[in-house]
């Protein structure tokens, strides 16, 4: 399993468009992948998971990916979430 | 059609334009009612599987309407599918089912579930939590074997069948492939009847027997003369076409200022609550502006906005219609559009409340920083600007608006006539106001003491009924007396021949949705005013709005 802590870049966070392009990339990539902000876990392959964590720009999340390719998906998904998708 | 059918084979309504169109039926399903919480008959694993199946098949369709849609509504579109497959909506429909509950139900209450979440929220996921109540709905109708809620797809051109048509409704429906809106519901005033005025569709609405029709029926709707035939033969359906031809003719001929055939002028105006309807209107041969309502600009705020903030907006209206005539309307607060800073809340019938002129004498402060916005951007400006109060129910709340007005700088001040007593006391407030302004709408409403906006009496909403006409025409007169204009505001001006007949009695200058200035003013001219007046005087000695309009249309000597 691979494990990273980083921080939400999008300007407005993580709602509607990039939280769906991210789910979008979870599923993609076939492992399993989980999102927690603060105490609370998710599947971060359920979009109503990931909307309800309410990420906001410069929050801190924890990203863990378990699978195939664990450490090169771990990588792209980070970058996504390091990237502003509003902008 | 069987022997058996016993449908009536023409339904009557109010028609909006007056193009006819003939197509086969398609209906907008029944809203699909809210489960009940029934235990289960099924094996909890049976009923998990409907529920995922009926999901994975409301993705799919939401993502196909997106691949149709493209653009922005594709991805808004493949975001809804992708909450109608998300896994923790499933294991919590999985939990519900195994507890005993129906799929329908445990789809419904999962759903709501994240939906309450949504809204706890707030902010921008509170308002997309409506999505959610979407998909639900429509996993809800596919488990149920009903067609999913909301405008029918279609790859072929349909005529639209409903109740009546919500705004959200109205915003996913593709324009090109309507050829017709019939409502059994509504009255010329609904949402149903405004969207097809804007955008010219033809349509007929609140034709109660309508709701007798099924889906491929083949039926010519015929805006004319408000009604909807079942089965037409094809002699009609050749006659009716080519009315539509002559008319579409006389209209590309059309151009150039309003005027009647003898060349007396009626100013076409158009109404505008935006900058953007400002620019099409202007694009679209508007004269200028006959109402300008300020209060869309307002709507939403918690307190008025400054009076720099306010003049900017208007200078840049006002740039469009450079040497023509602007009207604006002062804010207009209450009734179905409530502004935080002027309406008082918990009012039981604010129709009658304290809106209008009512709200901002009460509030003077508000009623005077528009003005001096507006007397600022107008002395920046090319256009005539002129500047009326609404719900004037009295000559001396006429004279009190236009004191105020001329005393803050405002040049052309002047009332709209909408309230009875206004257009009974027309001879006592004409003297007191540089014009007058007919707001139709709500005149007729208060005349018939029925709500503009409730469909059980629609009927009722008819702007040709004599009793009304027979208002105008003691304010025509007013006008002509004092030498007021007499402007016309209201949907009433929109519909071709109701505007000649309202030119008959005394109206100087029509004022209407940009869309209906090329029928209004080719059908003036066909008319002289002495052609006008004659209409007129059929029309007000009519017994019924129907009679008025048959009576009139019999008698209009050109009409094709």
């Amino acid at each position: 399993m691979a494990e990273r802590t980083l921080t939400v870049a999008s300007a407005h966070g993580l709602h509607a468009r990039p939280a769906a392009l991210f789910v979008k990339a979870v599923t993609d990539s076939g492992c399993a992948v989980e999102l927690q902000k603060g105490e609370r876990k998710i599947n971060a392959a359920s979009i109503l998971g990931v909307v309800s964590l309410g990420i906001e720009h410069g929050d801190e999340v924890v990203l863990r990916v378990d699978g195939d390719n664990a450490d090169t998906v771990l990588d792209s998904l980070a970058a996504f979430l390091e990237k502003d998708h509003d902008a | 059609m069987s022997g058996t059918d016993t449908r009536d084979s023409v339904m009557r309504g109010v028609g909006i334009g007056r193009a006819t169109t003939v197509g086969p039926v398609l209906r907008m399903p029944e809203p699909v009612a809210d489960p009940v919480d029934t235990p289960s008959e099924l094996e909890p694993a049976a009923e998990f599987e409907r529920a995922t199946t009926s999901l994975a098949a409301t993705a799919a369709q939401l993502r196909e309407r997106g691949e149709k849609a493209g653009g922005t509504a594709a991805e808004v579109l493949d975001a809804l599918a992708m909450m109608a497959e998300d896994p923790a909506l499933a294991a919590d429909v999985q939990h519900r089912t195994e507890d005993g509950a129906t799929a329908e139900f445990a789809v419904h209450a999962a759903m709501a579930t994240f939906r309450d979440m949504l809204v706890g929220m707030g902010g921008y996921l509170g308002e997309r939590a409506g999505d959610l109540d979407d998909v639900a709905r429509r996993a809800i109708a596919h488990l149920q074997g009903l067609p999913a809620p909301g405008v029918p797809d279609s790859p072929e051109p349909f005529v639209l069948v409903a109740r009546d048509l919500a705004p959200a409704d109205t915003a996913t429906l593709d324009l090109d492939l309507v050829l017709a809106l019939v409502t059994t519901d509504g009255g010329p005033t609904s949402h149903t009847a405004i969207l097809a005025r804007e955008k010219g569709i033809t349509a007929v609405v609140g034709a109660a027997e309508a709701s007798a029709l099924r889906d491929g029926d083949i039926v010519l709707v015929d805006a004319e003369n408000g009604t909807v035939e079942l089965d037409p033969a094809q002699e009609r359906i050749d006659l009716a076409l080519q009315r539509t031809q002559t008319l579409e003719a006389i209209r590309a001929q059309s151009s150039g200022p309003g005027r009647l055939a003898d060349g007396h002028a009626v100013p076409l105006l158009a109404n505008i609550g935006s900058v953007d309807s400002a620019r099409e209107a202007a694009a679209r041969g508007a004269e200028g502006v006959g109402l300008f309502r300020t209060e869309v600009l307002f709507l939403g705020a918690e307190k008025a906005p400054s009076v720099d903030d306010q003049a900017a907006t208007y200078r840049e209206v006002f740039s469009h219609f450079a040497d023509q005539k602007v009207v604006v309307r002062v804010l207009d607060a209450g009734a179905d559009k409530p502004l935080a800073f002027l309406t008082d809340s918990g009012e039981e019938n604010p129709a009658l409340g304290r809106r209008g002129l009512r709200a901002l004498a009460a509030h003077e402060h508000v009623l005077r920083d528009q003005l001096t916005a507006l007397a600022q951007a107008t002395a920046d400006s090319e256009a005539f600007v002129q500047v009326m109060a609404p719900m004037v129910s009295t000559a001396a709340e006429a004279q009190y608006f236009c004191d105020l007005a001329h005393e803050l700088g405002i040049e052309v001040a002047g009332v709209m006539v909408e309230v009875p007593s206004c257009a009974i006391l027309a001879d006592h407030v004409a003297p007191r106001v540089d014009f007058m302004s007919i707001g139709t709408n709500d005149l007729t409403q208060y005349v018939f003491a029925a709500d503009r906006l409730l469909g059980t009496v629609a009927n009722l909403q008819n702007p040709w009924h004599p009793a009304v006409l027979r208002l105008i025409e003691q304010v025509g007169a007013a006008g002509r007396e004092h030498d007021v204009p007499v402007g016309i505001c209201g949907e009433a001006a929109a519909d071709p021949l109701l505007a000649v007949v309202l030119v008959g009695l005394g109206a100087t200058s029509l004022s209407m949705s940009s869309s209906a200035i090329a029928d209004v003013r080719a059908e003036l001219a066909l008319h002289t005013l002495d052609d006008a007046r004659r209409l007129a005087a059929l029309a007000v000695s009519a017994e019924s709005a129907e009679a008025a309009r048959q009576a009139v249309l019999d008698a209009a000597p050109t009409h094709p």
